[in-house]
């Protein structure tokens, strides 16, 4: 449609790039490249929040426990009972969306701060029970020794750039999943139901049942999320589990954008770095990290994805549609979000 | 009969909404519900379109009992709705807020579109040729990339009407589809409804202006205190004395007498 190169791909195609020649810019410098997979992983689960919180709307509080019961499902069944990780990684996928389905029959039947609520003590339930339940969990003790995933032929997974590019795998899907969901029936179905969950039901959207598999769906991408990180890390402790988990998650989407394809993964890389720079000043981080999502909040509400959005011209933010100049002159009248 | 209401009541708490409402919907006309404001209309149609569940009567469509079938269901029976204050997607362009209206016929699922089946490539290429059409159909294929929020009232109200028309109903369902339009624009939505009427769709307004229902009507349904009164051609109901009566009798409604 035109020869000017499509700045929205552009960017796709750098993130993908950076993300891909990573282990190769960080070779030697192996704590870095461990810190950009831990990244990728807590990416991942931004992307399992992002469905259920970005596109359908739902504020689901109980992510962070739904990835640490992932992260414990691979970390003890690959310590006490010897299962090999590809086994337990399968358990964990498995647990996580049977337990996703379930509270989903039961947290969906509330709405709006009610859902926020009771997903949040259903998170701490979950926590609650790591800690309490000591002969299982190891309590506070956590568990230590966790598998690497074992050789599949020559591939070596306790090499550092093949976890990497191992995490990075289920990071493309996830963001590839998100991108197809958009481009789909199903997904327009959760945006509608985001915008007017009246409007939604009038053009026959099953709200109830596209609420359900949307909230499944999501649990079962943070606890295969918290299975890899289990993996990656050796060693998982109760605050896996926690609350702050869940509102890391958050603060990815925030900044990087909700409900958009690329958001969660900028948002995680983005926070990470943060992190790493200000990790001298521990827990005071925060008093840096909260003037930022201020004036994010602020000035980017849709996120830096949002943000960047609307500096794209409005002929290149329609890939199936062929433009209309007179139509898409003025920038505001156009302005789309990128999120339907 | 498209459409049989035998009955019909809904109660809140102790008040009957609607209360015992007969309604025959014959096919390929337009039927109007006319009464004062609380006279139980809007209750009716949702009602009708499943958005809340009768407390006595039955709802037949098409020969099939459709009582307390939940929205999702009645639109895939073929009845689609619009609402007395628009609603569209406002964050989503025009093109997409008609797609969402095909949702309920396509026949790919999530994982279709995930591995990009077949199936999924022609649903979407299906969809977005039906939605085109539907919004050309309504007068509104020039703003398809605008955003729906940034529509002037009436633009919003056609695209409603479009989104409603691809989800391919046999009976649309039409809450005051030209309050707070100006005449000229009222006289344009008529027509496009007596197109649509002449695609083979059943229309069932709710309209307070009487110009048009007078105009547009085959049939018209008075209702008052959630009761039918009176059930006739334009011309009878002009002259029943039980509608004079409800429109200006002991309430002052501002809703306006026949004309």
């Amino acid at each position: 449609m035109t020869n000017r190169l499509n700045p929205r791909l552009l960017g796709v195609a750098l993130i993908a790039i950076a993300l891909l020649v990573a282990p190769f810019a960080l070779s030697g410098q192996q704590y870095l490249l461990r810190v950009v997979t831990t990244a990728a992983i807590y990416a991942i689960a931004a992307y399992g929040l992002n469905i259920i919180l970005g596109l359908t709307g739902q504020l689901s509080l109980a992510h962070g426990a739904f990835f640490g019961v992932g992260a414990y499902t691979v970390g003890l069944l690959t310590t006490d009972y010897d299962w090999s990780f590809w086994t337990a990684f399968l358990a964990a996928i498995v647990g996580t969306t049977v337990l996703g389905y379930v509270s989903g029959l039961i947290a969906l039947r509330t709405q709006g701060a009610y859902f926020a609520i009771f997903t949040m003590a259903l998170g701490f339930l979950i926590f609650i029970i790591v800690v309490r339940w000591e002969s299982v969990t190891h309590a506070h003790s956590g568990v230590s020794g966790v598998k690497f995933p074992e050789n599949i032929g020559p591939i070596d997974f306790t090499e550092p750039a093949t976890m990497y590019y191992f995490v990075l795998l289920f990071l493309a899907g996830a963001a590839y999943t998100t991108h197809a969901l958009l481009h789909s029936n199903a997904g327009r179905s959760l945006v509608a139901i985001r915008t007017s969950e009246d409007l939604a039901k009038s053009i026959g959207v099953n709200v109830a049942v596209s609420k359900q598999l949307a909230f499944t769906a999501s649990a079962t991408i943070a606890g295969l999320a918290g299975g890899l990180f289990a993996s990656l890390n050796g060693f998982i402790g109760p605050d896996s589990t926690g609350i702050d988990r869940t509102f890391e998650m958050l603060l990815f989407l925030l900044i990087g954008g909700l409900g958009t394809v690329m958001g969660p993964i900028l948002g995680s890389l983005l926070v990470a770095f943060l992190f790493e720079m200000l990790q001298d000043l521990e827990t005071y981080r925060f008093i840096v990290l909260g003037p930022i999502i201020v004036l994010l909040v602020i000035f980017a509400p849709r996120g830096l994805i949002g943000y960047l959005n609307e500096l794209v011209p409005a002929r290149f933010r329609h890939r199936d549609t062929t433009p209309e100049p007179v139509a898409s002159t003025t920038v505001s009248d156009t302005t789309k979000d990128g999120a339907l | 009969m498209l459409l049989e209401v035998r009955g019909l009541g809904k109660k809140f708490g102790g008040l009957d909404a609607v209360k015992g409402v007969d309604l025959d919907v014959p096919e390929g006309q337009v039927t109007a519900i006319i009464g004062p404001n609380g006279a139980g209309k809007s209750t009716l149609f949702n009602l009708l379109a499943g958005f809340y569940r009768p407390t006595s009567g039955t709802v037949t469509f098409e020969g099939k009992d459709i009582t307390g079938m939940k929205p999702h269901r009645t639109v895939r029976e073929g009845i689609a709705r619009t609402f007395q204050t628009t609603k569209l997607f406002d964050d989503a362009t025009v093109l997409d807020n008609v797609l969402a209206g095909r949702v309920v016929r396509s026949k790919s699922n999530a994982l279709d579109a995930v591995f990009h089946t077949p199936r999924h490539r022609r649903d979407e290429r299906a969809s977005k040729a039906r939605a085109m059409e539907e919004l050309e159909f309504v007068g509104a294929a020039h703003l398809r990339d605008r955003l729906a929020s940034k529509l002037p009232q009436e633009a919003q109200k056609r695209v409603s009407m479009a989104q409603a028309l691809a989800t391919e109903p046999r009976l649309l369902l039409l809450d005051e589809p030209a309050a707070g339009t100006n005449d000229e624009e009222t006289e344009a939505f008529g027509l496009l409804i007596r197109q649509i009427v002449a695609r083979g769709i059943t229309v069932c307004l709710v309209e307070h202006k009487m110009s048009m229902v007078m105009n547009l009507a085959d049939q018209i349904v008075v209702l008052d205190h959630g009761q039918r009164i009176a059930t006739g051609t334009p011309a009878q109901i002009k002259s029943d004395p039980l509608v004079i009566e409800a429109y200006l009798g002991a309430n002052t409604d501002q809703a306006g007498a026949p004309a």
